[in-house]
């Protein structure tokens, strides 16, 4: 349904050009869940904007986006529109400036099935009725002429998901989802964005720092790191034996819980300088498992693995 | 809501009381009064005068006397320097002028200032933005000392089509160039203003989110971004709104409008107490308006100021 194919994005900035994503390639199948996971910084959430055709200004894409046959990299920003929140929907990141301050939570639903579906006044407050109760905002009805600053986090997290959800998109891309929430809010979040994900059978694209966060949701696993992709796999196969020694590295920074004494490793050094396009591992300054030639080599992604070394070799 | 704005009206009151004890006070501590002159009247016409005004009583007690008839009679008293004029003529008479002018002026600066502004900011580092940019500089840096000359030059002189001056009862071709001269350096800072604050509210996530809904760029723009992008604007334009509908003096004796900018000026050279205090009340009063009238706009844009106000 969506293919990625050999994505780059770059920005020109003040200081030169930053290759924030380097050749990443992924699919994303009907009704299925693709976790795209990386620290800050690996241009995770520059994947996201791509696809919505809403990258800042400053950045050159290459590669092709498509999109049930269509290239959206070469669409234009009005056939985008019919796309857009149509098609394919988008949850940011932070739901306290994600919505607008001066609008009450009607208008910002509302507004969305007025535009695409044609609906009236009167049938879009009957859908924003419903969206609300399927994401579980109590007393929906009393609430809708409130304003964001009246909400929760939670809540406020909940309207931005409703708001993805308002014309039943096919595609859902969740940019950190639940970063900006308490732990105990996060998980509700994570469990209703899976009740609606199996109940409307939307495919959702998950993009998070937080493998813990996958586990229970994703089918498949992409880890990038310094806008190249690691290592690809089925979750329940990577966290089974992460093939790379960043994978491990993220595997090793989750807490356990059976074992709470059990020290966090960090992955020491910090992550990559992306001025110049790598002419070796981009993880090498900061692995383990590191010997001379990954210092020398780019490594290609093979049998879902960006990396020199057999797995067996890795500790 | 009601309760604040009345609470606000309440407060003009103790204001106003100071205001005018304070300014009193110290118009007197200025040499000289309003029958000073370089040839001195003798002492016995001296006296008759002072006495003629109520100025031979202690301080205190003319204060108390001006205000009590500003409170029963809603009397400003005579004008010292203009025989048969009272304040409340002078009030009457000048201030339905610079009221029309600028209120013209304002329409005019954020009729023109408001739209330049937002499509520089749409056009951000193009052909348009800079040439509305230039322009915003050029006729802020431009006095309307020479912007009014020029103005007269050009629509009386060689077209023919304003008169150079006057009022005539406020048609409008006398109202339009003392409008532009006094809005022109205003419309400028308005427009730069709305650039701005447009630019940053386009920045903003809350229009990401917009974009991400797949709305039309027009929608995004009016419903979305216009609101909040204007709040710098409306609170630069409560206070420069008060200075131009009480006037410039430079707009009024250039144009000869007979508004009270003039009398303004002429009331300070000749120690005219009564004007000077009786314009001061004006102003403050005015000043008091437009800065609520400001508030209560922004409760009106902004949900959070609505909610903290009730």
């Amino acid at each position: 349904m969506l293919s990625v194919e050999n994505l780059h994005i770059r920005f020109r900035t003040g200081d030169g050009l930053v290759h924030a994503v380097n050749d990443v390639s992924f699919s994303v199948d009907a009704g299925s869940r693709l976790a795209v996971v990386g620290e800050s910084g690996s241009g995770k959430s520059q994947i996201a904007l791509a696809i919505m055709g809403l990258l800042a200004k400053n950045a050159e894409v290459e590669g092709r986006i498509m999109w049930d046959g269509q290239d959206l990299l070469g669409t234009s920003n009005r056939e985008m529109n019919r796309i857009r929140a149509r098609e394919i929907g988008i949850i940011f990141q932070d739901p306290m400036s994600s919505l607008n301050p001066y609008m009450t939570i009607e208008r910002q639903l509302t507004e969305i099935v007025e535009h695409h579906e044609g609906m009236s006044r009167r049938a879009a407050r009957a859908r924003a009725l419903e969206v609300m109760d399927a994401v579980r905002i109590p007393d929906a009805k009393a609430r809708l002429r409130a304003y964001p600053h009246e909400f929760s986090g939670g809540m406020r997290q909940r309207i931005v998901i409703a708001m993805a959800l308002m014309c039943q998109p096919k595609l859902i891309l969740a940019d950190e989802p639940t970063t900006a929430l308490d732990v105990t809010v996060q998980a509700q979040i994570m469990q209703l964005l899976q009740d609606v994900q199996s109940d409307l059978g939307t495919s959702v694209v998950l993009i998070t720092h937080d493998l813990g966060v996958v586990a229970g949701f994703c089918e498949d696993v992409l880890v990038l790191y310094g806008g190249r992709v690691m290592e690809t796999a089925k979750t329940m196969a990577l966290f089974d034996q992460p093939g790379h020694p960043y994978t491990r590295g993220l595997l090793r920074a989750v807490p356990n819980i059976e074992d709470p004494s059990d020290a966090l490793t960090a992955i020491p050094g910090s992550p990559p300088n992306q001025h110049r396009f790598p002419v070796a591992c981009p993880f090498a300054p900061r692995c383990a498992d590191v010997v001379d030639i990954c210092r020398e080599t780019l490594p290609q992604l093979r049998d879902g693995r960006a990396c020199l070394r057999p797995i067996e070799e890795l500790t | 809501m009601l309760n604040y704005t009345l609470r606000r009206l309440l407060m003009v009151i103790p204001t106003l009381l100071i205001l005018v004890i304070f300014a009193f006070y110290l118009m007197r501590l200025a040499p000289g009064g309003p029958f000073t002159s370089e040839r001195p009247l003798p002492p016995a016409v001296m006296a008759n005068v002072l006495e003629r005004y109520g100025m031979d009583e202690p301080l205190h007690v003319q204060l108390w006397t001006y205000i009590k008839n500003i409170i029963c009679c809603f009397d400003f008293g005579p004008s010292f320097a203009q025989k048969d004029r009272t304040v409340n003529d002078v009030i009457t008479q000048g201030f339905p002028v610079t009221l029309t002018y600028g209120f013209w002026s304002a329409v005019f600066v954020l009729a023109l200032g408001v739209p330049l502004g937002i499509i520089a900011a749409l056009r951000h580092n193009g052909f348009w933005d800079y040439t509305m940019t230039g322009l915003a500089i050029f006729s802020q840096i431009f006095p309307n000392f020479v912007l009014a000359p020029l103005l007269v030059l050009l629509f009386t002189l060689s077209w023919g089509l304003l008169p150079g001056g006057g009022w005539n009862g406020g048609q409008w071709q006398y109202i339009v160039m003392p409008a532009i001269a006094l809005g022109t350096s205003y419309m400028a800072s308005v427009a730069r203003l709305t650039r701005g604050s447009m630019l940053e509210v386009l920045g903003s996530p809350y229009i990401r989110t917009a974009r991400a809904k797949g709305l039309p760029e027009r929608t995004i723009i009016l419903r979305h971004a216009l609101k909040p992008a204007l709040l710098p604007t409306l609170t630069y334009m409560g206070p420069v709104f008060v200075y131009m509908i009480t006037g410039s003096v430079f707009v009024d004796v250039f144009f000869s409008t007979g508004g009270i900018g003039q009398d303004f000026i002429d009331g300070a050279y000749s120690r005219d107490y009564s004007i000077l205090l009786g314009l001061a009340i004006l102003y403050a009063v005015l000043t008091f308006a437009l800065t609520l009238a400001v508030d209560l706009l922004y409760a009106w844009i902004d949900p959070k100021v609505r909610a903290g106000l009730s």
